[in-house]
This record gives C-alpha cells, sequence and structure tokens, in this order.
C-alpha cells in the first residue's frame, strides 16, 4: 500500500500511549494453534489500536509461540502495518499510473500545505495522516483520493482542500 | 405489463464518482412517494467515464444513462418512471436507438466481463440466471472426466491472463500429474499494478464466475482447498467474494460432495494481502500466505510439484479463472473462435491515462492498440497529440504511436520490449513526459523491492538515481549508456519477475524515446514541460496585461513590472514554482 514509507519526523509519545491488552484475547483465541496466522493476527491488531503498538508484540507472541523477531520482520516488511499511531483520518493519494499522468504529486503538494504536513505524516492533533499509495484501482476517476472508506475522484488542488476543509468544520462543531 | 426496474451501478469506481448518494436519493424518493418499481444494484458496466450510471428497464427496452448525479436522478425518475418519456440526452446507451457511445461497445467481446454491470452481484439466483454454475452442472450431468476438462482448456487455448501468458491448460496438467494426497489452488487477487484495475472490477461484478473457475479446476487437478488472495486496498471485492463464498456454501456449490459430486470435497476461504506489491509473483505470494515476509522462493521446485505448504499448487489469476467456466460451457472451439493463432480468446484491459472514454473494456486478442485508444477509447483527452502507450505497468513498457498498429496478443505486444502483462494500458499524450514516466516506475519497482537479490535491491536504486538526476537537469554525457548496462544486470541477476522486468519502461521509452533523454541530458530542456527543474516561465509580450497577478502570487519576488505594463520574471531569482502560470488569467505566461 506504500509509494513512500516515510518515518514519522514527529514523533509521539508510543510508550506511554494507553493500550489496552486485554482486547488481543479474543484475537489470540481465534488464530490460537493453527497455521499461517501471523498476517491475519497482525491485520486484526492493527484493526484493533489503528497500528500495532509496541506493547502488543510480547503478549501475541508469548501467548501464540511466534517468535517475536519473525513478527517484527513481518511487520515492518509489508506497507500496511504501521508501527506509530495515526490520525482518525487517513487520507491517501493515489499515485497510481494514471493518477501520476494527471497531476496526483500537485495534489499531495496541495494537502501537505493544507494540513501542514510531510507525507507519511500525522498532525498533531492527531486529526489526519497523509499517506501516498501506489493504486487506489479507480483509474479512470484519476486522480484520485481515499480518506478512510470513502473514494473521491476527479480532483484538482481546491477539491483535495476543500474536502479537508469540509472534515475539519465536521469535527470542530461535533 | 413488467415491473420497471432501476439499477444503479455501485463498483468501487462509481461509488467513488458519488453513485452511492444517487442510489440514495433515488431511494429516499421511492420511499417517500411510495413509487412502483424495483431499484437494484449492479456493478462496473466498464463505462467510467460516464459514471455514475443508471438503469432503466421498462417494457419498452433498456436505457443507460451516464453522468447521473443526484439532481439528473430525480429528473429520470419523475421523466422517465412515472411519465414514461426517456430522456434521450442523458442516455449513453440503448438497445432501442443508436448514441455517440455505441463505439464503447460495439467492439467488445464480453467473456470474463460477460455478467459485470448485468447482475446483482450480492444475489446467486442473478448470477445462476445468467448461467453461474452451469459449467459445473454439466460436468456432473455428463460425468466429464478431469481429462477432458482439462483438454478443454489445452484446446481453448487460454494462457495465464496475469501476464505471464503461460498455457493455463499446461499448468493444470503439471498440478494434477504431481502425486500427493493434499493440493491447493490459489487465485491470484493481488492486483498491484498501478493503472489496473481489470481484477478489482471482475471480483466486484461477478465473484460467482471466479468461485466457479476455481471449482472446476479443483476438480479436474483434484484439489481439496482454495484460497483467493487479495490485496487489502480492495475492500469491496472482500466483502462481495465473501458473501458469494457464503452463498456457494449454502446451496453446496462449495463443500462436502461439492455440486452433487460424489466424493468432491472443496471450499475456498479469502487471505487479505497486507501490502507489498512482490507478493503478485508466485512464490512470495504463497510465502505471504504462510505468513511469512513475501519473498520469493527459487524455482525449480515449481509450485506445481512444491508450492503452498510444500505441496502441489496451481495458481491462476482472476479473469484466467473467470474464462474457465464459459470454455466449459461453450466449449474450447467457441473460445478459440476469438484471438489470433497462438493467443486465443479475449483480453480484459484498464483503459486509463489521457484518453475520452477511460473505462474497462474486453476486446479480442488481435485488436490493433490503435483501434482500442481511437475507437473503444475515443481518442485522445483535448485531442492532443498521441504520444504512446504504457502496457503492462512497472514490468511493461511504453510502445510508441507509430506503432499503434501494432495487434495486442502476446507475442506480438513483447516484439517490441513491452509485455502485455495483466491489462493496465495507460495512453499518453504530447504532455507525459517519458524519462519522467520511466523515472516514475522504477521509483515504484525501487520501493517495492523486497530485497533479496542484490542486484533487484541495489540496481534498481541506482537506477533510479540516474534517472533523478536527469530530470533535475544533472543528466551526463553516458548516463544512458549506464542506464542500460544496469538494467541488463538486473534483469539477468534476479531471482524473480519483480526485478526480471523492473528495467523494461526504462528500456523501452530509451529504445523509443531517445531523443528526449538526450533533450534532458544535452538541452537541459524536458519537450514535455514537465520535469520542473527544465522548465524555463517567461512572460508572453502580446498577452501580459499588467494586472500583477503573477507578482503579487511569486513567493520569491521574482517577477517585476508596474500596474498595466509588461511583466518581466527574472530567471536568476525563479524557483520554477509555477504559481505564476496557474494564477494569470490571460495565458500570458509561456513554457521554455
Amino acid at each position: 500500500m506504500r509509494i513512500s514509507r516515510i518515518e514519522q519526523t514527529k514523533t509521539f509519545d508510543v510508550q506511554n500511549d494507553e493500550v489496552d491488552l486485554s482486547l488481543l484475547d479474543p484475537i489470540i483465541e481465534k488464530y490460537k494453534n493453527k497455521r499461517g496466522i501471523m498476517i491475519p493476527l497482525l491485520q486484526s491488531t492493527q484493526n484493533l489500536y489503528g497500528y500495532l503498538p509496541k506493547q502488543a508484540f510480547p503478549k501475541l507472541s508469548k501467548e501464540t509461540g511466534l517468535d517475536l523477531s519473525d513478527m517484527f520482520g513481518v511487520a515492518s516488511f509489508y506497507a500496511q502495518f504501521r508501527l506509530s499511531p495515526v490520525g482518525k483520518y487517513i487520507v491517501k493519494v493515489c499515485h497510481g499510473t494514471a493518477c501520476h499522468v494527471q497531476g496526483a504529486k500537485a495534489l499531495t503538494e496541495v494537502i501537505e500545505d493544507s494540513l501542514k504536513i510531510k507525507d507519511g505524516e500525522t498532525t498533531e492533533d492527531r486529526l489526519f495522516t497523509l499517506e501516498s499509495v501506489a493504486c487506489l484501482g479507480c483509474c479512470s476517476l484519476a486522480p484520485v483520493i481515499m480518506i478512510n472508506e470513502e473514494t473521491y475522484g476527479n480532483l484538482d488542488g481546491k477539491g483535495a482542500s476543500k474536502i479537508i476543509r469540509n472534515i475539519r468544520l465536521e469535527e470542530k462543531t461535533k | 405489463m413488467g415491473k420497471t426496474k432501476v439499477i444503479v451501478g455501485l463498483g468501487s469506481c462509481g461509488i467513488a464518482a458519488g453513485a452511492k448518494k444517487t442510489y440514495e436519493k433515488i431511494q429516499a424518493l421511492q420511499t417517500a412517494e411510495n413509487l412502483d418499481f424495483e431499484l437494484k444494484q449492479t456493478s462496473c458496466i466498464g463505462m467510467c467515464y460516464n459514471e455514475p450510471l443508471v438503469e432503466i428497464i421498462d417494457d419498452e427496452g433498456h436505457y443507460l444513462y451516464g453522468g447521473i448525479d443526484e439532481d439528473k436522478a430525480l429528473e429520470i425518475i419523475e421523466k422517465h418512471v412515472i411519465q414514461h418519456e426517456p430522456l434521450k440526452d442523458y442516455v449513453v446507451h440503448s438497445d432501442l436507438f443508436e448514441t455517440l457511445d455505441d463505439v464503447f461497445f460495439d467492439d467488445q467481446v464480453k467473456i470474463a466481463l460477460r455478467n459485470c454491470g448485468y447482475i446483482d452481484p450480492e444475489s446467486l439466483e442473478e448470477a445462476e440466471a445468467q448461467g453461474a454454475y452451469r459449467a459445473m452442472g454439466k460436468i456432473q450431468k455428463e460425468k466429464l472426466t478431469a481429462d477432458v476438462i482439462i483438454q478443454s482448456v489445452l484446446d481453448s487455448g487460454l494462457r495465464g491472463r496475469g501476464g505471464g501468458g503461460f498455457p493455463t491448460g499446461k499448468k493444470w496438467v503439471f498440478a494434477r500429474n504431481s502425486e500427493s494426497d493434499e493440493k491447493y489452488i490459489i487465485c491470484n487477487a493481488d492486483e498491484g499494478d498501478p493503472g489496473a484495475f481489470m481484477d478489482r472490477s471482475l471480483l466486484e461484478g461477478d465473484p460467482h464466475a471466479v468461485l466457479e473457475g476455481m471449482i472446476i479446476g479443483a476438480y479436474a487437478i483434484g484439489v481439496q482447498q482454495g484460497v483467493i488472495y487479495c490485496r487489502a486496498e480492495y475492500p469491496l471485492a472482500i466483502k462481495r467474494l465473501n458473501i458469494a463464498i457464503e452463498q456457494a456454501r449454502e446451496k453446496g456449490y462449495l463443500g462436502e460432495n461439492a455440486c452433487g459430486i460424489e466424493g468432491f470435497n472443496f471450499d475456498i476461504y479469502v487471505k487479505e494481502g497486507a501490502g507489498a506489491f512482490v507478493c503478485g509473483e508466485e512464490t512470495a505470494l504463497m510465502a505471504s500466505v504462510e505468513g511469512e515476509r513475501g519473498m520469493p522462493r527459487k524455482r525449480p521446485p515449481f509450485p506445481a510439484v512444491k508450492g503452498l505448504w510444500g505441496k502441489p499448487t496451481n495458481i491462476n489469476n482472476v479473469e484466467t479463472w473467470a474464462n474457465v467456466p464459459w470454455i466449459i460451457r461453450e466449449g474450447a472451439q467457441e473460445y478459440a473462435k476469438y484471438g489470433t493463432e497462438k493467443s486465443k480468446g479475449t483480453k480484459v484491459f484498464a483503459l486509463t491515462g489521457k484518453i475520452k472514454h477511460g473505462g474497462l473494456v474486453e476486446v479480442p486478442m488481435g485488436m490493433s492498440i490503435r483501434d482500442i485508444v481511437f475507437k473503444l477509447g475515443g481518442g485522445i483527452l483535448e485531442d492532443k497529440a498521441f504520444k504512446a502507450v504504457q502496457l503492462g505497468g512497472p514490468s511493461g513498457g511504453c510502445i510508441p504511436a507509430y506503432m499503434a498498429d501494432t495487434i495486442v496478443d502476446y507475442d506480438s505486444v513483447n516484439a517490441t520490449g513491452a509485455i502485455m502483462g495483466s491489462g493496465g494500458l495507460v495512453v499518453m499524450d504530447e504532455t507525459t513526459c517519458m524519462v519522467d514516466m520511466a523515472r516514475f516506475f522504477l521509483d515504484f519497482t525501487e520501493k517495492e523491492s523486497c530485497g533479496k537479490c542484490t542486484f533487484c535491491r541495489v540496481g534498481t536504486k541506482r537506477m533510479l538515481e540516474i534517472l533523478t538526476r536527469i530530470t533535475k537537469g544533472d543528466g551526463k554525457e553516458g548516463d544512458i549508456e549506464k542506464l542500460e548496462e544496469l538494467a541488463y544486470q538486473v534483469k539477468e541477476n534476479s531471482l524473480c519477475g519483480v526485478g526480471q522486468t523492473a528495467p523494461n519502461p526504462v528500456l523501452t521509452t530509451i529504445k523509443y524515446f531517445k531523443d528526449e533523454y538526450e533533450a534532458h541530458i544535452r538541452d537541459k530542456k524536458c519537450p514535455a514541460k514537465v520535469c520542473t527543474e527544465l522548465i524555463t516561465y517567461v512572460v508572453d509580450d502580446e498577452k501580459c496585461t499588467g494586472c500583477t497577478v503573477c507578482a503579487k502570487n511569486c513567493p520569491v519576488d521574482a517577477i517585476s513590472g508596474e500596474r498595466k505594463q509588461l511583466h518581466h520574471i527574472d530567471q536568476d531569482v525563479c524557483i520554477q514554482c509555477g504559481v505564476c502560470y496557474t494564477k494569470c488569467n490571460f495565458d500570458a505566461i509561456k513554457l521554455l
């Protein structure tokens, strides 16, 4: 799901993030003693917390018998897995071929400007995370962005910043 | 008089274009006014450029309406459904009269996509009404043996639609002949090529076609377990696949004594990918299913001998599987009627880029690229000059406009240096820079290289560095030769398809567009005006009105000039950001 996996430059205090590890129990129960569970196990964990908290690894390893180093190897290999917290809204800008040809680079720059973060980073209020992705499969509507599960097509810079602005407003009035 | 049907296309792309809102609007209106019509959903019919699409079927015939936003939705319900007056202006396709958009459908032959956009993908009954599981019914009723089925697939000439083009029947023979008490089949739905969405549309539009293909394959090869490896970026496809699997289990198409065949036990589950391009490669995919890092393994042993969990495994891609039931149902000869001598049948292409009619098309093998681009695709956006098509994504290459009469079949496309690939066809015009294009793909493969083979890991990085330098105006004499040398090294010394094909975009652009590379390196110019560092912005003396907008917006104060006087850009200060170009209301900023 990556084009670029940029290291978080603004680091949050991940260690002190309150993580309720007991939420993992039903997941462990579901996958325990089966083969090929590594990826689904990590995916379920990420669905729970939005990222893979460091504290979850020892527990998962201990209770499923998976090797800690294997787990980290897999978590760091696949672009889907995140090791630090993300914003409530994940803005994925498609940089597939069609979107590239139709100006996806400029779109990323506009969104970077309006969120005041760089590609791969999360805003300080933890509302938005900006990501570049390889292809969302909506090429005929290029350029495309996806915010959480919602896809927006045929965008230009103005359209994109309007969408961001609307989400911000919505959040404020909540 | 039958009930009027109103069908909204709800594929991922339709939803992105606003089809869900259209659907909800119609639904709300129906409830509010208590209107008597049947509201249904379908998937992508391929006409993405006209999304959102709404089809109305009444006693007269069928009308496909294009570009239906919420307001137009109310209008067509009001006029067509209530007052029975079709709004011909919005109709893009109909069986009653001709439309300008007919050219998009005229030359298509829909085999793999036979039901996409025509049925509700979440309804087994509708799929069955269109012939789903009838091939399995034929196998059961006529007691067709595995040998007969495999012979049919061999006779049909079907080749792997994932890009490799290996004869599907042969693959099945290898897997069948492997002795083992445990075998697997896999459907490769890890469609990773940027610019390709054939498999997504198929899975979202007609999941039962893929399931039936796999059931037939499992029966012929002798398999108990099937896996669909689908990329996580396709949530809707995964959802609809799971619904379809559940329906097939309930109906007895999957499970013990599947499809009513005594002793044939077969089931399928969906495995979600985790975002790695290399997992589209079969051995890496299997490593990923097993829960490891998705790194390719050495072949031989081939998967047909030692695959998933060390057992014989047969992998085919989504489109290949979807073709199989049709072949069994209609006969191998019927399928082989289409296509060329060595490439039979049809191929689905995702038509995107600088093209008027972007979308999904299925054409018989042997159609020329020119026909695909100009007949089906309607030509180039804004009628600019057609420059090239890119086939096969990061593993493929560019075919220049002057070779547009190349026909699409595996051998003709390979002869150009590109590959057929999975079916992404990106159209480029005069405003696309080919060096930038090569750099784009290299940037992709460099990031996606799994890192196992040194040449792929380091070689692509070095190539990317050179290309980046060239696009920034720091290219040197000898760069082209160095790129070529590195390209051959990476191709020769990589274990899997990712590395073996990664240099293709570079090699084909050097082959066909060497002049553009030279312009970047020698003249420090980007002929397509894409590489920002190589563009000079100047004021057009005749068009400048002296409105001062450019000067006000210039972030580095490089523009000088009094109100109502000609403005001037100081090239030493200018950072080529392009703000003046976009802000000018009089087209008075020129690119040189």
